[in-house]
């Protein structure tokens, strides 16, 4: 039997997760979020605190958005579409800290 | 190993061969990230210029936070377990799932509004400074968005015993669903740029 033809913007599509693999992401979710809140304690780490929360809270946005939101499996378009709005919010949110000098 | 198909195997007559209103979700969510990161730069200026207290380091409560963090991450856990369930025609887990979602959803907003009224008892509301202002303005915001997403859900919950759902419509829990993570993420950042790193001690200068 000939196969289905796909248009090109389902071409990138495959299948979603199976609910052990999002109970495992659930975990190092929760167990990232304990590691952030334990490192919150340890003053020898303060002048680092600054990335290192940065670090583990982009860890935790990708997992989200690429297993929970399922970008990792989908159309391209979506991604693109999602990844072209957070690159714009960092450059007004980068713009505006500039502007006020919060920043360099 | 994966068990559940895509939401989109069959094909779609549209012009992009996709789902419009799926298209439509990921432009609002876009949109959606410029909304929260206009707010997030705002709290970042005004955090430290309050003349009068409470700053910051003062009233952020970091381990009731993070208690609500978790709940909203379960959230998200119990939101795509409902979407696989649909997604396998399993009507029952469908239903149980997006109704733990909601409550998780509702637990969050309960613990907002413990921590709302814990700021107004020590003297911060959105008048007294503009650290206040500017973090009422967010996270009420996202207070707001939860609300909608825990309506929302709800609203799945009571149309499943009249018209059940089944996998045919898939989507319907698919775009609640993507609402709810989006929610979800920004409260990730939320967690980490307003609490962890916004309760920090400013520099002496």
């Amino acid at each position: 039997m000939a196969e289905q033809e796909l248009h090109p913007a389902q071409a990138h599509e495959s299948a979603h997760p199976s609910p052990a693999k999002y109970i495992l992401i659930a975990t190092y979710l929760t167990l990232i979020t304990i590691f952030e809140v334990l490192i919150y304690y340890v003053d020898a780490l303060q002048d680092y605190f600054l990335w290192i929360f940065l670090v583990l809270s982009a860890v935790k946005f990708y997992y989200v958005a690429m297993f929970y939101m399922h970008l990792k499996f989908d159309a391209r378009i979506f991604k693109t579409l999602f990844i072209f709005g957070l690159v714009l919010a960092t450059f007004i949110m980068a713009a505006l800290l500039l502007l006020f000098s919060i920043i360099i | 190993m994966t068990t559940n198909t895509t939401a989109h195997e069959s094909h779609l007559a549209t012009t992009t061969g996709l789902d419009h209103r799926k298209l439509l979700m990921w432009l609002f969510l876009a949109s959606e990230c410029l909304f929260f990161g206009s707010l997030i730069a705002t709290f970042l200026l005004y955090k430290d210029a309050s003349v009068v207290g409470p700053q910051p380091h003062e009233i952020l409560n970091i381990p009731v936070t993070s208690t609500s963090t978790f709940v909203l991450l379960t959230s998200s856990l119990a939101m795509v377990l409902a979407l696989a369930a649909v997604q396998r025609n399993d009507v029952v887990s469908a239903r149980f799932w997006i109704f733990a979602t909601a409550f998780l959803g509702a637990t969050f907003l309960g613990f907002q509004v413990y921590e709302f009224y814990e700021f107004v008892i020590h003297g911060l509301t959105p008048k007294t400074n503009v650290f206040g202002a500017s973090f009422f303005t967010l996270t009420g915001f996202h207070g707001a968005h939860v609300t909608v997403g825990v309506i929302w859900l709800m609203s799945l919950f009571f149309y499943s015993f009249r018209h059940g759902l089944p996998a045919e419509r898939s989507l319907d829990v698919e775009l609640c669903g993507l609402y709810w993570h989006f929610v979800d993420i920004v409260w990730v950042v939320i967690f980490t740029v307003v609490y962890l790193i916004g309760s920090l001690e400013p520099a002496a200068t």
